[in-house]
């Protein structure tokens, strides 16, 4: 399998504060990686520098053979092939939620309006709210919110799905639903980096697990063995505090 | 206090009717007194009697808040208007003064006024002196533009009536046609029917236009011109190119910064001196350009509140999927943020729609203009009163339809629960 996302001696600052020290990533098609660590610690950063949402100053970011740099024709075409799903699911509230899913397809992508909503149908379907397509973010519970964000990143049809805390929103009942779609997606072979705390969901489906402290990647190891045998002593700390 | 029980449940029998009819009588002193002159309790000594509907009412209110009282309309009318005794004072004076002020208004507006007669002379009552609107009317409705030219006018916004009286009934596909046609093609249609000059129509030079008629024209184009720049205007402050956000932090701030009287005087005295030799811009458009881009400052603060509103989440999931700059702001950005601001947006075109007056800086006379020119008329002298009235209740309708037209798009948009 080859590398799909490729991050090379990644540094990035806000302002005065370096955020990310020396970031080497490299994750194969069809993998999925877990990042966890303490609040902070540069985690939801990286995932955003992977789309560009956040700038890195240093280092090279390789994304399906194309390096992110300043070349904005490049940024959206990445963009579009990686869907990202936010804490605050951040679904257009003016819009239905048919509409959310058939936007970016239809301008973005140029597909005919027809076909774009047999694709949203179909993705919500998979995420099993294609009953609530007319309604309007807002009449929506969070558990139904994420999962229509899901469906709607989804609908680009990308290559990489990155998840940022898509659980820490919800109310403890709707974050099984959310995880249901997540781990239903893992298993149709999706590349997917998540930043999460449910240990359980890392547990099912990471192949690898990542931790960060204080901007740096302290300890990344089979998820088996990061559970069972973490090297470093910061891991061990916060998995003792976490499960 | 101590005196008398405090009003409850278990005296309602006797403190309600009192209260009651304390409150009537109070009222009835107030009404028979303002439309009869009839002192109802004269009998009272002097300062008493001036002041006894107020004391009556007081003591009346106060009998009749009763806690509890298990009549239904007793407990609403208590917790409204009588919760205690200054909301108690509060709807006596309240009452008193609309009472008190119906008989001079009526009386001057409709009982001793003058409707017939063609001159000032025929105005022999107390009251208003509609007449001088009659005389007028044509005047204050389309200025100084020719009789006989006038039905190009009445077409004009018949045509423009029927469309969006149309538009709102066709089913939705047709009507984005119907807005691109009255956006982009009738406003030209509309000025080529009235200024005239070709297909056979006599034309009617700009500074003949007044009236009612100009105000609607100076509003439409205006608005229409407005918004748009007003809008990118917006987007470019908060543009992260610095030569445009300059540029526009510039315009806004610099057209912010200066009277509209200045502007509009500008526009027509000094704007000319700056034209090359034999170049000649129409009045008219001057003064349109210098009230638009007027506006659109106001108009860019306003929409930038509804950019600034919008959390942003909803912009890294435009740029998530892909969007480019255009898309996200057109397709996610300004349609949520416009629709935040709907009441800004109200707010600064109901003001446009009254600055018009000011065009009588440069000499062209709408409605107000039209109105002024006619009182100083040597017949029609000391009729300033009855047309600014006039005048006023013609914006108020224009200005409370534009009002009333927003709130129901504020509805008609709203996605929220």
């Amino acid at each position: 399998m080859g590398k799909i996302i490729e991050l090379k001696k990644v540094n990035k600052w806000f302002d005065k504060f370096q955020v990310l020290k020396d970031i080497d990533l490299e994750v194969a098609s069809q993998e999925k990686i877990v990042i966890c660590g303490p609040s902070g610690s540069g985690k939801s950063t990286l995932i955003r520098c992977i789309n560009r949402l956040e700038e890195h100053q240093e280092g090279n970011i390789i994304v399906d053979g194309t390096e992110l740099a300043e070349n904005t024709k490049n940024i959206e075409k990445i963009r579009a092939e990686v869907g990202m799903v936010f804490q605050q699911f951040n679904l257009f509230p003016h819009l239905s939620i048919l509409d959310n899913c058939t936007l970016a397809p239809i301008w973005v992508k140029k597909l005919p309006k027809k076909e774009a909503e047999e694709v949203a149908m179909r993705n919500l379907t998979r995420v099993q709210i294609d009953d609530q397509a007319f309604k309007f973010p807002g009449q929506l519970s969070g558990g139904q919110q994420q999962r229509a964000a899901i469906a709607r990143a989804l609908c680009m049809e990308p290559k990489i799905m990155l998840f940022d805390e898509p659980t820490s929103a919800l109310d403890p009942e709707m974050i099984k639903e959310v995880l249901d779609v997540m781990v239903d997606l893992a298993k149709g072979g999706m590349t997917m980096i998540v930043v999460t705390h449910e240990m359980g969901f890392a547990k099912e489906v990471a192949d690898y697990m990542i931790f960060m402290d204080e901007g740096k990647i302290v300890e990344r190891a089979k998820t088996k063995e990061f559970f069972e045998n973490p090297k470093s002593e910061r891991t061990k700390l916060f998995l003792s505090q976490i499960l | 206090m101590n005196l008398i029980a405090k009003p409850s449940k278990k005296n309602i029998k006797t403190y309600l009717p009192v209260g009651v009819v304390l409150v009537t009588l109070s009222f009835l002193d107030v009404f028979i007194n303002a439309f009869f002159s009839y002192n109802l309790l004269g009998f009272f000594p002097n300062q008493i009697s001036y002041f006894s509907p107020l004391i009556l009412g007081f003591i009346g209110f106060y009998l009749i808040r009763i806690e509890f009282s298990g009549v239904r309309s007793l407990d609403i009318l208590n917790k409204n208007i009588n919760s205690n005794n200054f909301n108690a004072f509060l709807t006596l004076l309240t009452v008193f003064i609309i009472i008190k002020s119906i008989p001079p208004l009526l009386n001057w507006f409709v009982l001793d006024a003058n409707f017939l007669g063609n001159s000032k002379d025929d105005c022999t009552g107390d009251g208003a002196c509609w007449v001088f609107i009659k005389v007028w009317f044509n005047r204050f409705m389309y200025g100084l533009y020719p009789d006989a030219e006038q039905w190009r006018i009445n077409t004009a916004f018949l045509i423009l009536f029927i469309i969006v009286g149309i538009s709102f009934f066709v089913p939705s596909k047709l009507k984005k046609y119907f807005i691109l046609f009255l956006v982009f093609i009738y406003p030209f249609l509309g000025i080529e029917l009235i200024s005239g000059g070709s297909f056979g129509l006599k034309y009617v030079e700009t500074a003949a236009w007044g009236g009612l008629s100009l105000t609607f024209i100076i509003s439409a184009f205006a608005i229409l011109f407005c918004f748009p720049i007003g809008v990118f205007l917006a987007l470019g402050r908060r543009s992260s190119l610095p030569a445009v956000r300059y540029v526009s932090i510039g315009f806004i701030e610099l057209w912010r910064g200066v009277p509209l009287i200045t502007v509009l005087f500008m526009s027509a005295v000094m704007f000319p001196m700056f034209l090359p030799d034999g170049t000649f811009i129409d009045k008219l458009i001057r003064v349109l350009i210098a009230i638009t881009l007027f506006e659109a400052a106001y108009m860019a603060e306003v929409v930038r509140g509804g950019l600034q509103a919008l959390p942003k989440g909803q912009y890294e999931a435009a740029r998530s999927l892909g969007m480019g700059y255009w898309k996200m702001n057109l397709l996610i950005i300004l349609p949520q943020a416009l629709k935040l601001v709907i009441p800004g947006i109200a707010n600064t075109l109901l003001a446009l729609v009254k600055d018009t007056p000011l065009i009588f800086v440069v000499g062209l006379m709408e409605l107000a203009g039209m109105i002024g020119l006619a009182k100083t008329n040597p017949k029609w002298l000391g009729m300033a009163m009855e047309g600014y009235v006039f005048a006023g209740l013609v914006f108020w309708v224009i200005c409370y339809a534009m009002s009333r037209y927003s709130q129901n798009l504020e509805k008609k948009l709203s996605t929220e629960r």
